[in-house]
């Protein structure tokens, strides 16, 4: 036995305090309403994901939105742009799947994700979105490297392209149906949120290796992605209230400063050199691409923090249930 | 409740009555006895020996290896609104405080709409005959999606032990893990099945954790309510007997003597597919967005 800590002092650890010690033991709430909670623990669960998660979160947006970049650079006759963008999203689907598999508890059962299909399960809708479009984007860039089977090669085109948006967007979903408080009240931005990052990601990469004479879309792409997620995030924010205050506190808010930072920061040299100098749409590329991670992580962290502290769980509520009284 | 929301009954003719538990924690005396009769009919391993501090309570929370839990609230409150209730004197000179110890016995609700239940994208996690849930450990693969959406924080994944072959670098579908599975309270499925009642109610001295057809254990605790109501206790409600809450009602429910927080227990929860349709609905319309947005990039030309 390698690792026998105790159960309760590691989930007291991972709670951020040492077991048997409470900060508070009660707190005045917005609405001076007095609060009591059972010895300052936790309500609902954190996650038991692992760091393969928020990078799933991003190389998957990244596959999707790649396929769709492809897509309509093929359809507009920007081959070069095409190819690009599908090289990536290939490349990302092959780790799509194993950085999945590498979360489970049981990896040797990773099938069992193929048993059903549940549409109240954001997570078995996805498993079948990212088999359709992993299996025909990969399939689809094979064909293309080896030159064969035109026919088949079109169609994988045709299948990733169409499954693309659902693989960027459905992760969104899959964290805004839970329990977690910062995630479940985010459920009209996160799925938005989540695909401007994800075309923000596939131009921005693009971007990077495709040269600036045929990388216009990818730029343009990446610049209003990271646009529409600053937007994005402040209505998020705003909306969420306290609740939200997760993101600038701990390392959910020190993702987040980082994801403006670079973000802003990689759209600026986008937009002002990227058109004439490769060196800048690379430099541009790779900001954009760095504050899209970040972002991901921001988001994961934020979950974690909003499930350890009880007051995220029990204000809202309780809040809602005085309101339903009043009535 | 919304279309999404778990079915209770698919069973037909097979179906049974919905059985369940109501625990009435004004006659719980925090033995314990039900957190040990569980964990030994269930196996469930040890989790570390820890003094907490936290009143007689060093469980600390329901998880993967605890599946009932014995919640202990020491409080300056009076245990009846008028006439003889104990008190504590803190200081010579002063009034004497009112004092109660509360003790609460928690247990996994079987939710008429079972948040672990509707994201589980294997199937794993089921509703029994018996409209229970319970999760089939042969087919769990351990994505840990019920975890964060149970909104009382009952299922957690089994960590413990784990095997020295586990290398941190063995590739993911050779490393070897002993377990990685949810575990959670399964109401003795098994016990069911041949016709007993679960270890933690046959185990309770007191009669506090109560097992029967949910529909009876219902009438029983509004009647137990009255009558507390009638005696002054302070603080008496039901807790999850509403089936129009936003779980559509548990099947174990509680009568709680104080607000469900002060227990670690969420106020007003809601299963998370209850939002689940809307969700969709805003992840279609993000997607076509995108589409959209992408295809707009391209006009202006290539550079």
């Amino acid at each position: 036995m390698t690792d026998r800590k105790p159960f309760q002092e590691k989930r007291a650890m991972q709670n951020g305090r040492p077991a048997g010690t409470t900060d508070w033991v009660g707190s005045i709430t917005e609405r001076g309403t007095h609060m009591q909670d059972y010895y300052g623990r936790n309500i609902v669960k954190e996650p038991t994901w692992s760091p393969e998660i928020p990078v799933y979160f991003f190389t998957g947006g990244l596959a999707g939105a790649s396929a769709v970049l492809h897509g309509i650079a093929r359809l507009s006759g920007n081959h070069t742009l095409a190819r690009r963008s599908m090289a990536i999203g290939a490349v990302a689907d092959v780790l799509n799947p194993m950085l999945l598999i590498k979360d489970l508890g049981r990896p040797e059962r990773f099938l069992h994700m193929l048993r059903m299909f549940k549409v109240t399960s954001p997570m078995s809708v996805g498993s079948w979105i990212l088999f359709a479009q992993s299996g025909s984007a990969i399939t689809a860039s094979l064909l293309e490297w080896l030159d064969v089977l035109k026919p088949l090669k079109v169609a994988g085109e045709v299948v990733s392209f169409v499954a693309g948006p659902p693989l960027a967007t459905y992760t969104g979903a899959l964290v805004a149906n839970t329990a977690i408080p910062v995630w479940s009240e985010a459920r009209d931005e996160l799925p938005w949120l989540f695909a401007s990052s994800a075309a923000a990601s596939a131009g921005a990469a693009a971007a990077v290796f495709t040269p600036t004479e045929a990388a216009g879309p990818a730029r343009r792409t990446a610049i209003a992605g990271v646009v529409a997620e600053l937007g994005l995030t402040q209505v998020m924010e705003r909306k969420l209230g306290f609740v939200g205050e997760v993101y600038k506190q701990g390392e959910a808010g020190k993702f987040n400063k980082i994801t403006k930072a670079c973000t802003i920061a990689g759209a600026g040299v986008l937009a002002l050199g990227g058109r004439k100098s490769r060196a800048a749409a690379v430099a541009g590329g790779a900001l954009v691409l760095a504050g899209e991670m970040a972002l991901r992580w921001s988001v994961f962290k934020a979950g974690f923090q909003s499930a350890r502290d009880p007051r995220y769980t029990v204000i809202p509520q309780k809040q809602r249930k005085e309101a339903r009284r009043g009535n | 409740m919304t279309s999404l929301a778990g079915p209770t009954q698919t069973y037909g003719a097979e179906a049974k009555p919905r059985m369940g538990f109501f625990t009435d924690t004004t006659i719980c005396i925090g033995c314990k006895a039900c957190e040990v009769a569980c964990k030994e009919w269930n196996l469930i391993p040890e989790d570390g020996l820890l003094w907490t501090g936290e009143s007689y309570d060093n469980t600390s929370h329901l998880g993967a290896e605890t599946w009932r839990h014995v919640a202990f609230v020491e409080q300056r409150k009076p245990l009846r609104l008028e006439g003889e209730t104990a008190t504590v004197e803190t200081d010579a000179a002063v009034q004497p405080e009112p004092l109660r110890w509360l003790m609460e016995s928690d247990v996994c609700k079987h939710c008429t709409h079972a948040g672990c239940l509707d994201v589980c994208p294997t199937g794993a996690l089921f509703r029994t005959e018996f409209g229970t849930v319970v999760v089939q450990e042969d087919i769990c693969n351990g994505c840990g999606y019920c975890v964060p959406a149970c909104p009382f924080g009952v299922i957690d994944k089994r960590d413990l032990p784990r095997s020295p072959d586990d290398a941190p670098l063995a590739l993911p579908i050779f490393g070897k893990k002993e377990d990685g599975r949810v575990w959670k309270c399964t109401l003795c499925y098994d016990r069911l099945k041949g016709g007993h009642e679960p270890a933690c109610a046959k185990s309770c001295p007191t009669d506090s954790i109560q097992f029967g057809e949910l529909d009876e254990l219902r009438e029983r605790a509004e009647k137990r309510l009255a009558k507390l109501e009638a005696e002054g206790w302070n603080g008496a409600q039901l807790y999850g007997h509403d089936q129009n809450d936003g779980v559509g009602g548990f099947g174990a429910f509680f009568l709680l003597l104080d607000e469900p927080e002060v227990y670690g227990l969420p106020p007003d929860p809601v299963v998370p597919t209850a939002h689940l349709p809307k969700l969709w609905k805003q992840t279609a319309l993000a997607a076509t967005a995108m589409f959209v947005g992408v295809a707009a990039a391209f006009i202006g030309g290539r550079e």
